[in-house]
C-alpha cells in the first residue's frame, strides 16, 4: 500500500523579502491507513499544509509524493484524479446550502464525470443509489431531500464527510473539522472520521485545536508551530511542556 | 481631567470649522458649476414659462371627447369609448408584440449575460485576459444605446420587431451581465473550493459552486430587466423597430390626436400592471427559490 512523502516543504506568502514562512521546510512520511492529528496553535502552518497536500495550495518549494508519483507536478487530468484520492473537509464544510443533501453528496464525483451531464445535473443511477449508501453509513439517509441549510451543524460535517466519500479517497484530509460544532456533535463527527479510518483503511490526517481530542482519536500526533514541525509520535510521548509550548498559553 | 476635556472640545471645535468650510466651498462650486452649464445649454426660465401652455395645449387636444352620456354606446358614436379606441384590436396585438420583444429581448439577453458573467467576476475568472476582454465587451454592449442599435438593425434588416429584438438583447446582455458578474464577486468561494479539492473543474465549480447561491439575485435582476424592457421596446418602436411604439410614432406624426392618448393610456396601464406582478415576483424569489 502506499505512503504519502513530504519533502522540505517550504510555502511562503507574498514576497521573498517579508519573509514569513507558513510552512518551513517540513519532512515527514504517512503510511497508508494510519490516523494522523496535526496540533498547534493557529497560525503555525496546519490548514496550508493541508491544502498544499490537496494542491489548493500550491508550494514554495520541495515536493509532495504518494506512492511514488511525484504530486507537485501533476496537471490537468492527473491533478484532478489526485485531488479526488484525497478527499477533504473543511471547517466551515464548505456545502451548497441551497441544494438538497443528494446533490451536496453526489458532488464529490463531479470531477470524474462528463461536464456536460454535470451542468444539467444528471447524475447516474448507480451514484445516487452509492450517495444513499454513503449518507447512511453516516445516518444521515432521512435527511437525502433536505436542504442542507436546515441542517445542524454537526450533521453538515456528516454530510461533507458522506460527500467525500463520494469521492472513493485514499486519504482524507480533516481541516479543523470540529471546531464549529458543540462538544456533542464534536464526538459523533470524529466518531465517524474514526470509524472510516479503521473499517476502510483510508488514511485520515486532521488538523485539530484540542489536543484532547487529538489524543482520544489518533495514535500520532504532530505538532507544529511555526511552520516546523516540533513534535512527531504517540501522545504519551507528548511532554507537558512542548504541549503547552505548542499552544502558547493554555494550561493542562 | 479638566485639561482633557478642555483640548478635546477645542479640537472638536476645530475640526468642525475645518468641515463647515469644506462643505460652503463644495456649495459655491456646485452653484458656479450650475450657473455655467446653464449658461452654455442656453437654460432660461422666460421659455420655459411660455412653453408650458402649449404643453398644455397638446395635452387637451389628445384628450378624447367623452360623453358621459354615451360612454358605452357602440363604436360608431362620437362621444363613446369605443369610438375613442376604435383601433383597439390592433392596438392589442401591437401591445402583445411589444410585449413579446421584451419577453425575447430579455430571455436572450439574459442567457448571454449568464454565460459571459462568469469571466467578467473578478474572483472567479478562469484567466485573467478573459476578464478584461469580456468585461470590456460588456462595456462596449451597454455603452451604447439601445435606440441606437435598433436604428442600426431597422436599416440592415428592415422595419419590424425583429430589429428591436436583437437590439434589446444587445444592451440587456451588456447591463446583465455586468450586473450578474457583480453578484458573483460577492458570491461565498467555500463551495467552490470544496469543489476544487474533490478534482472538480472550473465548469462544475461554477455550476455548483457558484449558481445555486447566486440564482435569486441574479433571477430579480433580470425581472427588474424585463419590466426595463417593457418601456424601452415601446420607444424602441419609435425608430421602425416594430411593436406599439411604432404605431404611437405614427400617430403622433399623422395628428391623430385621440389615438395618441388611447395608445398612451395602454402602455401606461400594461407597463403598470407588469411592474406590479414582476415587483411581487421578485419580492418571493429573495425570500426563496428552489436551486
Amino acid at each position: 500500500m502506499g505512503s504519502l512523502q513530504l519533502n522540505s516543504l517550504i510555502k511562503q506568502f507574498g514576497k521573498s523579502s517579508d519573509g514569513r514562512l507558513a510552512v518551513a521546510d517540513i519532512t515527514l512520511e504517512v503510511t497508508q491507513g494510519e490516523m494522523v492529528g496535526i496540533i498547534g496553535k493557529s497560525g503555525a502552518g496546519k490548514s496550508t499544509l493541508l491544502r498544499m497536500i490537496n494542491r489548493l495550495v500550491e508550494p514554495t518549494s520541495g515536493s509532495i509524493s504518494f506512492d511514488g508519483t511525484d504530486v507537485t507536478s501533476l496537471k490537468g487530468k492527473a491533478l484532478k484524479k489526485w485531488r479526488s484520492e484525497c478527499a477533504m473537509i473543511f471547517q466551515q464544510f464548505h456545502l451548497i446550502d441551497r441544494l438538497d443533501v443528494l446533490t451536496n453528496v453526489l458532488t464529490g464525483t463531479l470531477g470524474r464525470r462528463y461536464n456536460i451531464l454535470n451542468i444539467f445535473k444528471i447524475f447516474p443511477k448507480e451514484e445516487k443509489i452509492n450517495a444513499l449508501k454513503a449518507l447512511h453509513k453516516l445516518d444521515l439517509s432521512n435527511k437525502a431531500l433536505q436542504r442542507v441549510e436546515t441542517l445542524s451543524g454537526g450533521e453538515q460535517q456528516r454530510v461533507a464527510i458522506a460527500r467525500a466519500l463520494m469521492q472513493k479517497p485514499k486519504i482524507l484530509l480533516a481541516d479543523e473539522p470540529i471546531s464549529s460544532l458543540d462538544p456533542k456533535n464534536s464526538k459523533i463527527v470524529m466518531d465517524d472520521i474514526k470509524k472510516i479510518n479503521n473499517d476502510e483503511g483510508i488514511t485520515v490526517i486532521c488538523n485539530l485545536h484540542s489536543l484532547e481530542v487529538a489524543k482520544q482519536y489518533s495514535r500520532r500526533l504532530i505538532g507544529l508551530s511555526e511552520g516546523k514541525i516540533v513534535f512527531d509520535g504517540p501522545p504519551e510521548n507528548l511532554t507537558q511542556k512542548l504541549s503547552q509550548e505548542l499552544y502558547d498559553l493554555e494550561n493542562e | 481631567m479638566n485639561n482633557i476635556l478642555e483640548n478635546y472640545s477645542k479640537n472638536y471645535s476645530e475640526q468642525i470649522k475645518k468641515r463647515r468650510f469644506w462643505n460652503i466651498f463644495i456649495v459655491l462650486g456646485l452653484f458656479i458649476a450650475i450657473l455655467i452649464s446653464s449658461s452654455i445649454i442656453d437654460f432660461n426660465v422666460t421659455r420655459i414659462a411660455s412653453g408650458i401652455p402649449r404643453l398644455g395645449d397638446y395635452i387637451a387636444k389628445i384628450l378624447p371627447n367623452l360623453d358621459t352620456n354615451l360612454l358605452f354606446a357602440n363604436s360608431q358614436i362620437e362621444g363613446s369609448v369605443p369610438y375613442w379606441y376604435f383601433n383597439f384590436k390592433k392596438y392589442i396585438i401591437l401591445l402583445y408584440e411589444t410585449f413579446n420583444m421584451a419577453v425575447l429581448s430579455t430571455l436572450f439577453g439574459f442567457v448571454f449575460a449568464l454565460l459571459l458573467s462568469f469571466f467578467s467576476a473578478k474572483n472567479i475568472t478562469p484567466n485573467v485576459f478573459s476578464f478584461y476582454f469580456v468585461k470590456r465587451f460588456l462595456e462596449f454592449l451597454r455603452g451604447v444605446p439601445e435606440i441606437i442599435f435598433a436604428i442600426l438593425f431597422v436599416w440592415a434588416l428592415g422595419v419590424g420587431p425583429l430589429a428591436g429584438i436583437i437590439a434589446m438583447t444587445i444592451h440587456t446582455t451588456g447591463a446583465l451581465g455586468k450586473l450578474f458578474s457583480e453578484v458573483h464577486e460577492n458570491a461565498d468561494l467555500k463551495s467552490c473550493e470544496a469543489i476544487r479539492s474533490s478534482g472538480g473543474g472550473w465548469i462544475p465549480q461554477m455550476r455548483y459552486g457558484i449558481l445555486p447561491q447566486v440564482l435569486p439575485n441574479i433571477i430579480s435582476y433580470a425581472l427588474l430587466r424585463f419590466e426595463i424592457n417593457i418601456r424601452a421596446s415601446t420607444v424602441i418602436g419609435f425608430v421602425g423597430a416594430g411593436g406599439i411604439g411604432q404605431e404611437l410614432y405614427l400617430v403622433i406624426n399623422f395628428n391623430y390626436y385621440e389615438e395618441v392618448s388611447a395608445i398612451i393610456l395602454l402602455i401606461i396601464l400594461t407597463v403598470i400592471t407588469i411592474d406590479i406582478t414582476s415587483g411581487a415576483l421578485r419580492q418571493r424569489i429573495i425570500k426563496g427559490v428552489h436551486d
